[in-house]
């Protein structure tokens, strides 16, 4: 097709999934990358820029990795869709650019040969040419090319170096169509020719490192033994390193919001920087030291391989779910915190299992819930040790943990029900293992923390400064008694709430404090200082509340918030985040829907069984 | 005998991938990974709870399937 001058050329990369496609997209693009989904999908689309050695600009699309044109994914749907000009959105590509791995040609040169059977311009990328050479595999390149009719191009793509090459064949002003195959030709028999012809495949010895390394990391006893110290380190960084850098984070935003606020007078402007933007941004910044740490893990592991054979010891556990191994390092994070755990089901690449996983995330008890639960706990359950040795308060903690994992697993299993009629295939790849590439983690931690500053991050801070807003107006009339927030909107919002809370024995101290709440689950500690118009800080709220909520509260009141503490999304930058996830907002009322209904059914279960327990009237 | 009866360690040939039903897509996508009649594979671990998944070897490929699907695969009856 004629080219003018001024349009850049649009190349997509297709290729099978470990191919090496990502690192190549990473060494041609750099930073010049956009990431977002394809619309109504949880499919991920990666653009980049980027410049050949005489000038000539290129879009490069980097396709969902796929196996076959004939997907069976919504993700290879889209690389099927793209690749032969029919998606609605993403326009044909005017050129193919098709990588396949020297160290695994059998497997990659069969989807080629589909990719060469569309008859589009395209070129052949020989990737991870370095694996090849150690594997001592030889490939006569020109032959290839020749038989095949289009440039083949040999690259290492974990090296700048060596994509120069590819970069210069950009600058050709024609891209070759391949040769036609044969009509109704099997492509395994055609792949089988192409590679007993043109390499030494035949005289290679089986024996390999990956081999070698599995049968420690896949060993029935060893696998999990060394899986479970990978974990372990890998959650005791993300909650123990995690957490001076959080605090030191949280105090930092603080002086500084001080600093810049404190020549303003005392008043309304002085509090909405303060409690509505800055208070915001805080909470959006917290989050990025746990987001990075998990994902520097997530990215090594992946990279390195050992992500698939985490999946592989897994699968049998997570079935009972009706997911795959793949959701279970996003699953365990939401422990930590539902945010960098959602971000975590990107690794998941069956879109259903995907969409799912999103789904039961925020069911996982992550630690923000912990100061509600230590506040009522310590308040309402007796100091005393049962069977002898077990203490009945870690032991009711324990219980509500168990209780969320129980119905996370419950909510799974129901949502896959439906398709449970078909078969859920694993069919994972097991790679071979690699050295990871520091500039492909460092491209990816950057991505993750750039993503979730800007988009999320607007989303939390405004939505923190509506509840500010909530809260704070109309202010009290002048010589008002009881507590400012309970003239406010959110007050008033509060008390509506109420008819509809009585019947799950929330009074309407705790309706209003569900609302600021909602910026964060710890916020309700805080928030029911507030409303009890105790001066508190932070810190010490608790300890003041303690005494207070057991005079005031029944304890089935104190169980049933707890219950609602278990299922209710009282989180916005959870949903914030679950819809830039998923791209749907359908998604994200659907998920608001389940989870307050769940939390009012067990509240309203917890509420009346207590009750009846307590002997209460 | 099916692969997901081949101890671990065996060596095996594939005789053919077994169709459930018609167009199934798990047979269609195992045939396209490389499981076809004539290839060899070896069974490299199983899973840690009732052996399931196993990770097979095929070519110079590794893959992890369960014990469904490992099951539409028919072998060769050893010489």
């Amino acid at each position: 097709m004629p080219e003018t001058a001024n349009r850049p050329l649009r190349a997509a990369l297709v290729g099978n999934p470990n191919c090496g496609k990502t690192s190549l997209f990473n060494q041609l693009t750099g930073s010049r990358q956009k990431v977002a989904n394809y619309a109504g999908v949880t499919v991920e689309r990666k653009e980049g820029s980027l410049t050949t050695p005489q000038g000539r600009s290129v879009r490069l699309l980097d396709l969902p990795g796929a196996y076959s044109l004939g997907a069976t994914s919504p993700d290879e749907d889209v690389t099927r869709d793209v690749c032969m000009g029919r998606h609605a959105v993403e326009k044909q590509p005017d050129l193919m650019i098709c990588v396949v791995s020297a160290s695994n040609l059998r497997l990659h040169l069969r989807f080629m040969l589909e990719l060469v059977q569309l008859g589009r311009p395209m070129l052949i990328v020989l990737n991870m040419m370095d694996e090849a050479g150690h594997l001592g595999l030889t490939i006569d390149v020109p032959g290839l090319a020749s038989a095949i009719g289009v440039p083949i191009i040999p690259t290492i793509s974990l090296r700048k170096s060596g994509v120069t090459n590819l970069l210069e064949a950009l600058d050709k002003p024609e891209f070759a169509v391949p040769s036609a195959l044969p009509d109704g030709a099997n492509l395994h028999a055609q792949a089988g020719a192409l590679i007993a012809r043109f390499t030494n495949e035949g005289a290679l010895k089986g024996d390999r490192l990956a081999d070698r390394l599995d049968r420690w990391f896949l060993h029935p006893v060893w696998g999990p033994i060394i899986l479970l110290v990978v974990l372990f380190f890998m959650f005791q960084t993300v909650f123990a390193w995690a957490q001076p850098l959080m605090s030191a984070l949280e105090t930092g935003v603080a002086a500084l919001g001080q600093a810049l606020v404190s020549p303003l007078p005392e008043g309304t402007l002085r509090s909405l920087l303060t409690d509505g933007v800055i208070a915001g941004a805080g909470t959006v910044i917290v989050f990025l030291p746990q987001i990075l740490i998990l994902f520097l893990w997530i990215l090594t592991l992946e990279e390195t391989g050992y992500l698939p054979r985490a999946a592989f010891l897994l699968d049998r556990i997570m079935a009972l779910a009706g997911l795959s191994g793949r959701s279970f390092i996003p699953l365990l994070s939401s422990f930590a915190c539902a945010i960098p755990g959602l971000m975590a089901t990107r690794t998941i690449q069956n879109p259903r299992d995907r969409l799912v996983t999103i789904l039961i995330t925020p069911l996982m008890t992550c630690s923000a819930r912990l100061p509600v639960y230590t506040l009522l706990i310590a308040a309402f359950v007796p100091r005393r040790t049962v069977f002898g040795f077990l203490g009945l308060q870690g032991l009711v903690l324990f219980g509500f943990y168990l209780v969320a994992i129980v119905s996370g697993i419950l909510a799974a299993r129901l949502m896959t029900r439906g398709v449970a009629s078909n078969e859920h295939p694993l069919l994972l790849e097991l790679p071979p293992y690699r050295r990871p590439n520091l500039k492909s983690i460092g491209l990816g931690l950057w991505q993750r923390a750039v993503m979730f500053l800007s988009r999320v991050g607007t989303i939390i801070v405004s939505l923190n400064v509506l509840l500010w807003a909530l809260s704070s107006f109309p202010a009290p009339p002048p010589g008002a008694a009881g507590a400012p927030i309970d003239y406010s909107l959110a007050g008033r919002i509060g008390h509506w709430m109420l008819p509809i809370f009585a019947p799950i024995g929330f009074n309407w101290q705790i309706c209003v404090s569900l609302i600021p709440g909602l910026a964060a689950r710890e916020v309700a500690v805080s928030s029911l200082a507030t409303v009890y118009a105790l001066s508190a800080t932070d810190d010490n709220a608790a300890s003041q509340l303690m005494p207070l909520l057991s005079a005031h509260w029944s304890m089935a009141t104190a169980f049933a918030l707890l219950a609602w503490y278990v299922y209710a999304p009282q989180c916005i930058s959870t949903l914030a985040v679950m819809r830039r996830e998923t791209g749907s907002i359908k998604v994200v009322l659907g998920a608001a829907a389940y989870l307050f209904g769940l939390a009012y059914i067990a509240a309203l279960l917890t509420y009346h069984v207590t009750r009846a327990l307590t002997g209460a009237p | 005998m099916t692969l997901d009866t081949l101890p671990k360690g065996a060596h095996a040939v594939i005789s053919q991938v077994i169709a459930r039903m018609t167009d199934d897509p798990i047979a269609v996508r195992l045939g396209e990974l490389g499981f076809i009649p004539g290839a060899q594979v070896q069974i490299v671990a199983t899973g840690p709870v009732g052996h399931d998944p196993i990770a097979v070897r095929l070519g110079s490929t590794c893959f992890a399937l369960r014990r469904g699907e490992a099951s539409r695969i028919a072998l060769q009856n050893e010489l």
